[in-house]
């Protein structure tokens, strides 16, 4: 049987535009069709803009690659009509395990908080992922909207004309001319837009190679996150076992910098590594293998004029964390509802401008925590491994050290503080996690929850507060969504949003990130903080 | 603020001297190395201010903190 990945799922078949005299003008290009290019045509396509997927492949990702996605990432699939699929088809997990040499130094538990409608990782190939993405733009296309993806359509060339952006692609029968309002570039770690443009990508290599297996076996290890430092099987290396739907296990071997990877690749050679660390009697298939390096670094800025990168094309951080497609999907969040009140002449061009500011801020913040992690991971000196292997030996025995152990700190979303579409916090006593910035928490709210209510719009949200139905500041409308803490008997509500308050009005931006917020509604204060979260102050 | 404490603080130095050097008696380099590691890391967290951490780091360095 052919695996989902052989197949191709968007074949090579030619456009009109291939004959047509002249370039044809759309809408949106995205180039790319990774998590990412899927996650922007899907949103833009939702919100009835007209959108060309371009990618130089017809079939999903070739393996398993990014396979753990988080809480954040889920809830936006949801608004785009496919994050319950992945959870029914994910692979759920809440326990993590961490051995050094050869024995367990201790187990720890993510302890999801109550009162969410997603959990807080789900393991799933990517392979998933991108057809459920290509299924919801089939039923996207079925209902009339207007969207489109080219397989073995190949960017050739790249020019931004300022007001459009011209666009050659290479296919099987030859070039054809585009040309498109905006270009969004989701073409991933080696973006070929990016080097077309001669555009900087500049950070940290990380001189280490990964062998990746995906392997097939009926094995009884828990579904657990097993992460070894320096065992056995792999000396002075590391290495990870992570269950994924089907019956298939990642493996994560750290190889060390002077190996040779074809070598290393075979077969033959893969498959010994593979029995030391499970067992000679363990019987598995392989399903993929990979060597990758990694490297921490993102561009300058993610805009250039009508040409947005997003995703791995704009930043690249270390697999430690599962920060990479799980930020890139926050991207495309972030970057949609802009470019829709731009092209609709709603809001400045500027507010574009935002988009950088807020996820570069985000792109900092997973470099960060990546280029920390695979420190502690891979020590680069004998001090740093002598302090590594400290703090493992410790936390086998005493609770202190064990915060201290860094196999991956996975996927939050950030706190866009200091952003120019907040207004400044005027909810005395409110939770710190929904101050201005904030990504909103997910609440229950008897058999619904609060998330999928605050949908992909303006909305003001009022907790035992009053405010109109409606207000449109601009062209901007703003819908309420009129709660009490009485609505949620868990009172996650109240905690989540209220803290000490006693009331409070939300302003809550299209990708559910909190703008404004105030113990009551003043209609001058909200009309301001609208026109702020647009870009128009 | 609590600030680091740089003036005479321990009950017998000679005393204390002494253990800390019967604590590595016998062990090979990597084994001591490991030892001063672990202690580092037992009594920064037994510190735990990060102002003060921050000020000791300084202070071990032999420079002047800023």
């Amino acid at each position: 049987m052919k695996k989902i990945f052989e197949i191709p799922l968007y074949p090579y078949a030619r456009s009109a535009d291939q004959d047509a005299p002249a370039p044809v003008r759309h809408k949106v290009v995205v180039v790319g069709a990774g998590p990412i290019g899927l996650a922007a045509g899907i949103d833009l396509a939702q919100q009835g803009i007209e959108v060309l997927i371009l990618d130089d492949n017809d079939k999903v990702s070739f393996g398993s690659r990014a396979v753990c996605y988080a809480k954040r990432p889920l809830e936006i699939l949801d608004r785009l009509g496919c994050g319950k699929r992945m959870v029914e088809k994910g692979v759920e997990w809440n326990v993590g395990k961490v051995f050094f040499d050869d024995r367990l130094v201790y187990e720890f538990n993510l302890l999801p908080e109550e009162g969410h409608q997603f959990p807080a990782f789900i393991n799933l190939q990517q392979y998933y992922f991108e057809e459920y993405m290509v299924d919801r733009i089939r039923e996207l296309q079925k209902e009339g909207a207007p969207i489109e993806i080219r397989g073995r359509n190949k960017v050739a060339a790249v020019a931004d004309h300022g007001d459009h952006v011209a666009i050659e692609v290479d296919t099987p029968e030859g070039p054809y001319n585009l040309t498109a309002d905006w270009l969004i570039a989701c073409d991933g770690a080696n973006s070929s837009i990016r080097s077309m443009m001669g555009l900087d990508f500049v950070g940290r290599v990380f001189e280490d190679n990964f062998l990746i297996s995906d392997i097939i076996m009926e094995a009884d290890f828990p579904t657990e996150r097993w992460f070894w430092f320096d065992p056995p099987f792999n000396r002075g290396q590391s290495a990870l076992l992570h269950k994924q739907p089907d019956n298939v296990w990642r493996i994560d071997l750290q190889l060390g910098w002077d190996i040779d990877k074809e070598r290393e690749k075979r077969p033959e050679n893969v498959i010994p590594r593979l029995k030391a660390m499970l067992g000679e009697d363990v019987e598995f298939e392989l399903e993929w293998i990979s060597i990758y390096t990694f490297q921490c670094r993102r561009m300058e800025k993610f805009r250039h004029g009508r040409v947005i990168f997003a995703g791995d094309a704009a930043h690249q951080v270390s697999p430690f964390g599962a920060r990479g497609a799980n930020s890139g999907l926050q991207d495309t969040d972030n970057l949609c509802w802009k470019l829709k009140l731009v092209m609709d002449g709603k809001a400045p061009e500027s507010l574009l401008d935002s988009y950088d500011f807020e996820r570069i801020h985000g792109a900092d913040e997973n470099i960060l925590n990546s280029t920390r992690s695979t420190d502690f991971i891979t020590p680069k000196s004998e001090i740093s491994r002598i302090f590594r292997d400290a703090v493992l030996d410790l936390s086998e025995h005493f609770e202190f050290a064990r915060p201290m152990v860094n196999s991956g700190r996975l996927s939050v979303p950030c706190t866009y503080d200091g952003s120019p579409l907040n207004s400044a916090d005027a909810l005395l006593g409110g939770p710190a996690r929904t101050r201005p910035g904030s990504p909103c928490p997910d609440a229950p709210l008897g058999d619904e929850f609060l998330l999928p209510k605050l949908g992909g719009r303006f909305t003001l949200l009022t907790i035992d507060a009053d405010a109109p139905d409606v207000i449109e500041e601009d062209g901007i409308e703003v819908t309420r969504l009129a709660l009490s803490v009485k609505d949620d008997p868990t009172l996650a509500l109240k905690e989540r949003y209220l803290g000490d308050a006693e009331s409070a009005v939300y302003l809550i931006r299209p990708d559910q990130h909190v703008a404004a917020r105030r113990p009551s509604f003043d209609e001058n204060i909200f009309r301001a903080a609208i026109r702020r979260a647009t870009g128009k102050e | 603020m609590a600030e680091l404490n740089l003036q005479p603080n321990i009950d017998d130095p000679d005393g204390f001297y002494a253990e800390l050097l019967a604590a590595h008696e016998g062990l090979e380099k990597v084994e001591s190395d490991a030892l001063n590691a672990r202690l580092v890391l037992v009594l920064a967290n037994h510190i735990g201010d990060r102002h003060v951490l921050r000020q000791a780091l300084a202070a071990a360095a032999l420079k002047k903190e800023d």
